[in-house]
């Protein structure tokens, strides 16, 4: 048992998170925008589900919140395969922007 | 084989990249046009040229059966091994041997090589008897032993490891992955592969000892999971696997470093 001096295994996990919620919730969108028509994905309809229900908002939530992660953890090892070696401030900004994010979105949907 | 080379009046030209340190400033290209031979690979070319037209060509070689590991080059931009490499699939285009990249030059297409051994010794590639070393109680379960001290081992548990004991350290992955370029500390794929390895082997007790080097921000942390080292390696032991299962386990251990703070610590 080992216990790393860094913190890349939390945000590895995150971005793995990340990348299942994209691909599972891409496909669910784009198989409802397939099967169902417009009137049953009516904004009214989504926002009573999603916004209005607790099911609805944790789902949001479990989609949205790792994918940020995700996402920027590719941006910021992307940067470092292109060559730009960003600093620690870099890192910072990047990844307290995803937790900004993170917040923000439980905040508005909560 | 002579008589095949004087019946046969095609050739293809390789270009080699050539340095000699003692009077280069720099590498250059030397062209070579040679018969073309259908059955020759990459490296019987080289034998032909270091034989006939320029004895001062410097490559290693060993078995000529992709056993070895020690004829690595890059062969038109890919990390190959040149007995296994055909001249066949590149004629009647001409071909451009390079020495594997993210190495020294020593001389031509010899490369220095000891950084790489420096990290294969770095993960401590032997079993670790931790039972027989330090009369310790075993971490995880052992094998059981034979009367002349033997661990005995089921298939299923060789199954666990073989694949990533079969590195021939040939360095084709070290040369495709651009982690090692941007960041030379990087303990690499196939010197991660061989520490999962012996961590995967139910003989060894060494783990632990591995985990500093394994799962060091220079270890598997330095991974982007390109995966062009799998892609390339002529062994199929897929590094890159290795490195992404060490780093289930590391994200594992992490979590439950805190879970269980005590455990974590030495
Ligand atoms: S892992 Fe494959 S490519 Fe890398 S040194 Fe071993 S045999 Fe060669």
């Amino acid at each position: 048992m080992s216990k790393p001096k860094h913190i890349e295994p939390l945000l590895w996990s995150l971005f793995g998170a990340g990348g299942m919620t994209i691909a599972f919730f891409m496909t669910g969108i784009i198989l409802s925008l397939v099967f169902f028509d417009a009137s049953t994905l009516s904004y009214e309809r989504m926002h009573a589900f999603f916004m209005e229900s607790w099911i609805g908002r944790l789902s949001i939530i479990v989609a949205l919140v790792p994918s940020y992660w995700g996402c920027i953890h590719r941006v910021y090892h992307g940067m470092h395969d292109l060559q730009i070696h960003a600093g620690n401030g870099i890192k910072v900004l990047c990844y307290g922007f995803a937790m900004v994010l993170s917040i923000a979105t439980v905040v508005v949907v909560i | 084989m002579t008589d095949m080379i004087k019946t046969n009046d095609r050739t293809i030209t390789l270009e080699i990249l050539r340095y000699n340190p003692e009077s280069d400033e720099a590498p250059t290209f030397g062209t070579f046009e040679i018969p073309y031979v259908e059955d020759w690979s990459l490296l019987d070319a080289l034998e032909y040229i270091k034989d006939e037209m320029d004895s001062s060509l410097s490559y290693r070689w060993s078995c000529r059966m992709a056993v070895c590991g020690s004829c690595g080059m890059v062969i038109n931009g890919k990390p190959q091994l040149g007995c296994e490499t055909f001249l066949r699939s590149y004629y009647p285009e001409k071909m451009r041997i390079e020495p594997l990249a993210n190495f020294p030059i020593e001389r031509d297409l010899v490369v220095d090589s000891s950084d790489f051994i420096k990290k294969l010794e770095s993960v401590k590639p032997y079993i670790i008897d931790a039972v027989d070393a330090t009369k310790a109680a075993p971490k995880k379960k052992q094998p059981e032993k034979t009367s002349t001290g033997v661990y005995k081992q089921k298939p299923a548990e060789l199954g666990l490891y073989k694949q990533f004991s079969m590195c021939i350290n040939c360095m084709l992955c070290y040369s495709a992955c651009p982690q090692m370029g941007l960041n030379p500390l990087f303990t690499g794929p196939a010197a991660l592969a061989l520490g999962h390895r012996y961590n995967l082997d139910n003989r060894d007790q060494g783990a632990d000892e591995r985990t500093e080097v394994i799962q060091d921000k220079n270890g598997v942390w330095s991974c982007t999971f390109v995966g062009y080292c799998s892609e390339v390696c002529p062994k199929n032991v897929d590094p890159a696997a290795a490195i992404n299962q060490n780093k289930a386990q590391g994200a594992q251990d992490w979590a439950l470093s805190f879970l269980m703070p005590r455990k974590g610590d030495k």
